[in-house]
């Protein structure tokens, strides 16, 4: 789960990680109170979506006026953002955090991961802040300096100096500063069971104190029960809607670009099988995860779901039945096409337990547009031929 | 011979009396696993399934010599269960479970390591040597009796691989489904050398995904190390970047963790690379003639 900037700040400000001070606003008199309240002659204007590149796509604005704030979050408010991060569709803008201006001298990069190499976290600092830090992996990876640190003895004095001697920070009032800054950002890391945290930039003002201008952070799904704040801090309107709903019935669903709709049980045979539509000259539509519980109702849902793509021209349902015999899963796909209408062709591969008796319960139905498969090669080529009108 | 568990392992279940528990520890049972007793706490000194019940790993260890434990407890008492396994000095943790937090795994797979306890998993199908003993969720009549060993990050591609090896007349000798986690307890690495070590076993199949490099240290370790014949394929040719694909770890982040990156360095190593897992089976067959 990701949060916005503004919740990452106000976790940063909890831990005292230093950031300018800010507030948001959901309308422009609110942003504008909100600049009175921060005082100053310089605010900035920033756009709240769950994604980089704000800047770029004109969601972050230098306002050098009360009027200019007014202007500026009555544009952001309600536009639709595209960046890099977005897709070409772009994300509503609902929310502006309307934060003082900071005097940058240097601008960095500070972040943790985990390194799943190592089974630890690692924090990554970059003297090169402000850009795309996968751009700098790629062109100068020694530029950024990765500090791996083992959990059973947390962030220790020689971690720090790792980090700034790497950063070349001499002066050492700033050693402290940052040193102090980073062991806070790896508490956060550690104590909210985050994923990833990311600062970019972070920077040093003309004084010589460390702010975080940005906030990224995004955590474990599998631990958000022991974080129920975090969990407070979820927007469902930045989670894709269709992703949602399936979520909420146990299913695991992504949408692609493609015209065959795929239902699987289990992650790696969905993907394999998107793989195998691909491999033989077709483009699946979506990833679609069942689980390990497929019935009537999931597979109903399935079908919803998936039809709700309209590019969708065939149906490529495959299952592997282990301890969930076939024959009750093809029971369940023909309860499921009366719960559903569903007009493409629907090819049914079942295999594992029973699948011979499931073959013969889907044969018996006799149901047009519900088509058997053998094997996963098969239902993969009928699917592709049934796309393209050939079945 | 066959790895890490055979008909006389002696196997405890720890979340023994629970659903999930109950119902794939009868199973295993049926399918001939040695279980000789299961760990609930606060329920020591029952029966059930016909096997003692004991409050702790450490009293079950003492009474029935297990080394081996399957661990069914919820997702937020994984780490805990492990450790406890660990401590008890269980040689090999076999954990199913689904949706541990990745930040408990990395406590407890450093314990465990520090004891000397391997693990496998969390989050996957378990391991099953074929018409010995079954330590997992997995449909036990599938896995006929062979020289082929299997390695998988995925529960249904292992069913499937499997199958295919099964149908054009080759077995298993063990498979083992390693979970698609961001920290795994036993990797494709440590299993490949087992079957290589393994004198029954005489191909290995290798199932990835996206996310992470343990294919890629798997293909650096092939080419050193491993003189049998190796099958593999990396589920996500077609994933899209930055989504994760229902496992925890399958997420392609920036550009490392892709399909064709794990599988050039595969082909590299001398491994034979198929594009779909429709194609497993007949690249069994075409390394083993």
């Amino acid at each position: 789960m990701n949060i916005h900037e503004y919740q990452a700040k106000q976790i940063f400000a909890e831990y005292g990680v230093p950031t300018p001070r800010g507030l948001i606003a959901e309308t422009v008199e609110e942003a504008v109170e909100n600049a009175k309240e921060l005082g100053g002659n310089i605010w900035v204007v920033k756009a709240q979506i769950h994604a980089g590149g704000r800047g770029l796509g004109g969601g972050v604005k230098l306002a050098k006026s009360l009027d200019e704030v007014k202007k500026y979050a009555d544009e952001i408010l309600g536009m639709t953002l595209v960046t890099h991060q977005t897709g070409p569709e772009g994300k509503l803008v609902q929310k502006v955090y309307i934060e003082e201006g900071a005097d940058i001298k240097d601008e960095l990069y500070l972040g943790v991961v985990l390194d799943r190499a190592k089974e630890m976290p690692v924090i990554m600092a970059s003297t090169e802040g402000g850009m795309e830090i996968e751009k700098v992996a790629e062109e100068t990876p020694e530029k950024i300096i990765k500090v791996a640190i083992d959990p059973t003895i947390g962030f220790q004095g020689f971690h720090g100096r790792e980090l700034v001697f790497g950063l070349g920070i001499t002066d050492k009032l700033e050693q402290r500063k940052f040193i102090d800054f980073a062991s806070k950002l790896f508490k956060i890391y550690m104590d909210k069971d985050v994923e990833l945290i990311e600062i970019n930039p972070l920077i040093k003002t003309g004084s010589g104190d460390f702010l975080a201008l940005d906030g990224k952070m995004g955590f474990d799904d599998s631990a958000l029960f022991r974080h129920p704040d975090i969990e407070a801090m979820r927007d469902i309107s930045e989670e894709d809607p269709d992703e949602r709903e399936a979520a909420e019935y146990g299913l695991s669903y992504i949408a692609l670009d493609g015209e065959i709709g795929c239902m699987v049980n289990g992650a790696g045979l969905a993907m394999g099988t998107m793989d195998t539509i691909n491999y033989v000259g077709g483009t699946p539509a979506n990833f679609l995860d069942v689980g390990g519980k497929a019935n009537a109702e999931t597979v109903a849902k399935g079908f919803e779901i998936i039809l709700k793509n309209p590019n969708v021209k065939a149906i490529f349902v495959n299952i592997f039945g282990g301890i969930v015999r076939c024959d009750r899963i093809a029971n369940g796909i023909l309860e499921a096409t009366k719960m559903v209408d569903v007009k493409v062709p629907v090819i049914v591969r079942l295999d594992g337990t029973n699948a011979p008796e499931a073959a013969e319960i889907l044969k018996n139905a006799n149901i047009d547009n519900v088509i058997n498969a053998t094997d996963l090669l098969d239902g993969a080529k009928k699917a592709v031929a049934a796309a393209k009108g050939e079945l | 011979m066959s790895i890490l568990v055979n008909k006389d392992t002696k196997v405890i279940v720890q979340g023994f009396t629970g659903g999930e528990g109950t119902f794939h520890s009868e199973q295993c049972m049926e399918y001939g696993t040695n279980i000789v007793g299961g760990v609930t706490p606060n329920k020591g000194g029952q029966e059930h399934l016909g096997k003692p019940v004991f409050n702790t790993v450490k009293e079950a260890v003492d009474a029935t010599g297990a080394t081996v434990s399957m661990v069914f407890v919820p997702p937020a008492f994984v780490a805990d269960a492990v450790m406890e396994a660990a401590d008890a000095g269980i040689e090999l943790a076999v954990v199913i479970t689904e949706g541990a937090p990745v930040k408990d795994m990395m406590y407890a797979k450093m314990y465990a390591t520090k004891k000397g306890m391997k693990t496998i998993g969390p989050n996957c199908p378990g391991i099953i040597t074929a018409d010995e003993c079954k330590i997992g969720i997995m449909p036990g009549n599938i896995f006929k009796k062979g020289k082929v060993g299997l390695i998988s990050k995925s529960g249904t591609l292992t069913y499937e691989g499997a199958n295919q090896v099964c149908n054009e007349g080759f077995g298993i000798s063990t498979a083992v489904g390693i979970g698609g986690d961001p920290i795994i307890g036993l990797s494709y690495k440590q299993l490949l050398q087992m079957f290589q070590d393994d004198p029954e076993t005489e191909a290995i199949v290798m199932i990835g995904e996206i996310g992470g490099d343990l294919e890629i240290q798997a293909a650096k370790f092939i080419k050193e190390n491993i003189t049998k014949p190796v099958v593999a394929f990396i589920a996500g040719q077609t994933a899209p970047k930055g989504k994760r694909m229902g496992h925890a770890g399958a997420i392609v982040s920036g550009s490392a963790g892709t399909a064709k990156e794990k599988m050039e360095a595969l082909e590299a190593a001398g491994v034979k690379v198929v594009v779909s897992p429709a194609e497993i089976g007949k690249a069994v067959k075409e390394v083993l003639s």
